[in-house]
């Protein structure tokens, strides 16, 4: 499979975030209280009175996840820009410039390699600041390029799920990205590879429909919005009250789509553990007993 | 034939072929109750036969250049001939067959066995129903995730029988319903993708009215799919592209245009393999003739598919798959 090495440079991120000053203070969306940024970066954004789980970026979530905050990043692969040349109110290639600049990355996809709990993982996170986490061909492609560096390398991928859904401004392109990623993992599976989804708020439509409800296991953060059609087309559709807590995490899990619901702070570990029990085959040089 | 089935329903922009058609009615209504004063009647008939050609023409000006817009309401017609016409007409012993053995049968998505030119496949649609009781039978269309739990049984029964799969496509969209969010309607579509790509039995997608995102390509992960002339596929409705992207409803042509949703832009962007003919007017104005150019493009591709092995189909339908968006 020659297709990695054309896409695959590996590039040593330095891991050094930038310096919050001490004294800036921020109000919790959920409870109100006031909270200093830097002690709600240490807490991986989630408040410290109510719990509440902010949004994170995909480099964040990476620094969290693995062993020392140490990771490699992939290229993407490169796609036809703008395939439809779209324009609606603004061109679609502005917006993807102003997306690029604002959230310093190429596409909603970043594709990551290291170590979880001394075990080699493939780790793909969904950027929701990036154009809303939305799928067009480049995060199909992204994907498909990530589980094929799981395939390559031996390792589960464990993706994390953010997105507004389809990229509208590819059209029916956008839409083939649903089966295009679910080959993916069909890859994955014939290699006896796990694939781990952690679905993160929000997870909705062609993409909680296509490769994030796949997972041999899935794990949510608490809270997240996990739906296919969004809770403002279903009460415009059905046109009454929906339910207390309705398409979040807990729900979910009570209607078995989801198997476990992790608080941010214990997601590595849980990780760590899923994808040592379900390689067992993959040698263990790190063996940990502070799992059990 | 005079008056022989339902009144025909005209689209906005066939205003001027309705007024023709009901004028030549009126003729022909004046001509059949004045049949013995044969003067009369030979002019009457010269006039419906000049009408009738003027309409005609105006029919295939009208259709050989609509908008996108104007195709996504021909994709929506009525009066289009819908799955269960299709099925009943192009195959025999057709049997439905019923239920996701999990919870329920939805009648939104249909299915069963029957035999397309005497061999058995598996048929799978989307049926929208014909009147007001059939289509709230049918919910419009709209399955819910036991119906695509029933198609994923169905596609599984079929490979295991050996049996090819047809499945006709016309959906506005999964049903965005509390009971179908809590029953995992976003988990039963992504598992309707997986079974349609993993099945080792050939698999053609015919679009045939409307292709309305994930609830479409659930059944539409193919080997071969194949669109009717005036038929849409696309990752969101006009309508609703035009409130969001546009902020403004009334944008809806414009939306529509941008999506790139007709059979001729996705023919274009490699996203099909063909487009299926329909009659002058539409597929709704002469719905045997549509029927009958449907069942021939399905033939010959089945023929074709039907001569490769299982793994064959399947590695050449990844193939397809992974292709398509790349250049
Ligand atoms: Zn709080």
């Amino acid at each position: 499979m020659s297709w990695l090495t054309d896409h695959v440079r590996p590039k040593l991120r330095s891991l050094l975030q930038r310096e919050v000053p001490d004294n800036l203070w921020t109000n919790c969306e959920s409870c109100s209280q006031m909270l200093l940024i830097k002690e709600l970066e240490r807490n991986k954004k989630v408040c410290p009175h109510c719990g509440h789980h902010m949004r994170a970026t995909a480099k964040e979530r990476l620094a969290w996840t693995f062993d020392e905050g140490q990771y490699t990043t992939i290229d993407l692969p490169k796609v036809p820009v703008d395939p439809l040349h779209f324009r609606d109110s603004k061109r679609y290639t502005d917006r993807l410039k102003a997306s690029r600049t604002k959230a310093g990355l190429d596409e909603s996809l970043v594709v990551a390699h290291g170590k979880i709990s001394g075990r080699d993982a493939v780790v793909a996170v969904m950027a929701f600041e990036f154009f809303a986490g939305t799928m067009g061909s480049a995060l199909g492609e992204a994907f498909l390029a990530a589980c094929r560096l799981a395939v390559l390398q031996k390792a589960p991928l464990i993706i994390f799920t953010a997105s507004g859904g389809a990229r509208m401004q590819e059209g029916v392109i956008s839409l083939m990205q649903m089966p295009r990623t679910v080959i993916g993992i069909q890859v994955l599976r014939e290699a006896g590879l796990p694939y781990i989804v952690v679905f993160t708020n929000p997870t909705t439509g062609g993409v909680s429909a296509s490769f994030a409800m796949l997972g041999d296991i899935h794990v949510a953060e608490p809270n997240a919005l996990i739906a296919f059609a969004g809770p403002r087309v279903i009460r415009d559709t059905v046109r009454e009250e929906l339910p207390e807590g309705f398409q979040r995490s807990e729900y979910l899990k009570d209607h078995g789509m989801i198997d476990t619901i992790s608080a941010r702070k214990d997601l590595p570990a849980l990780l760590g553990r899923l994808i040592a029990m379900l390689t067992p085959q993959q040698q263990d040089d790190t063996p940990s007993k502070t799992d059990a | 034939m005079l008056f022989s089935g339902p009144m025909r329903q005209f689209l906005d922009f066939e205003k001027s072929v309705a007024e023709l058609e009901t004028k030549i009615d009126e003729l022909r209504q004046v001509s059949f109750r004045e049949d013995d004063t044969v003067h009369h009647g030979v002019d009457i008939d010269d006039d419906v036969v000049r009408l009738s050609e003027k309409a005609d023409k105006q029919l295939r000006v009208l259709y050989s250049k609509l908008t996108p817009l104007q195709k996504v309401q021909v994709a929506r017609h009525e009066q289009r001939p819908h799955a269960l016409d299709y099925i009943q007409a192009i195959t025999t012993e057709f049997t439905p067959l019923a239920g996701d053995r999990v919870f329920g049968d939805d009648q939104a998505l249909i299915g069963g066995l029957a035999r397309f030119r005497g061999q058995p496949v598996v048929v799978l649609g989307n049926e929208r129903g014909a009147d007001t009781e059939s289509r709230i039978k049918h919910n419009f269309g709209m399955a819910r995730p036991e119906g695509y739990r029933k198609a994923q049984r169905l596609m599984k029964l079929a490979e295991r029988f050996g049996l090819p799969i047809l499945s006709f496509v016309d959906t506005a969209g999964a049903w965005p319903g509390i009971d179908a969010e809590a029953r995992g309607q976003a988990e039963a579509i992504a598992r309707s993708i997986d079974v349609c790509l993993s099945v080792n039995v050939p698999v053609i997608a015919t679009i045939i009215g409307e292709g309305g995102s994930g609830g479409a390509i659930a059944l539409a992960a193919a080997d071969r799919v194949l669109m009717l002339e005036h038929s849409i596929y696309s990752v969101i409705s006009p309508e609703a592209a035009a409130s969001i992207l546009w902020r403004d409803p009334k944008l809806a042509p414009t939306a529509a245009e941008a999506l790139k949703l007709t059979a001729q832009d996705l023919k274009r962007l490699g996203l099909i393999d063909q487009i299926i003919a329909e009659p002058v007017g539409g597929a709704q104005r002469l719905p045997a003739q549509a029927i009958a150019s449907v069942a021939e493009v399905v033939a010959a591709e089945l023929s074709v598919l039907l001569k490769l092995s299982g793994e064959a189909l399947k590695a050449k339908r990844r193939e397809r798959f992974l292709a398509m968006t790349r250049s």
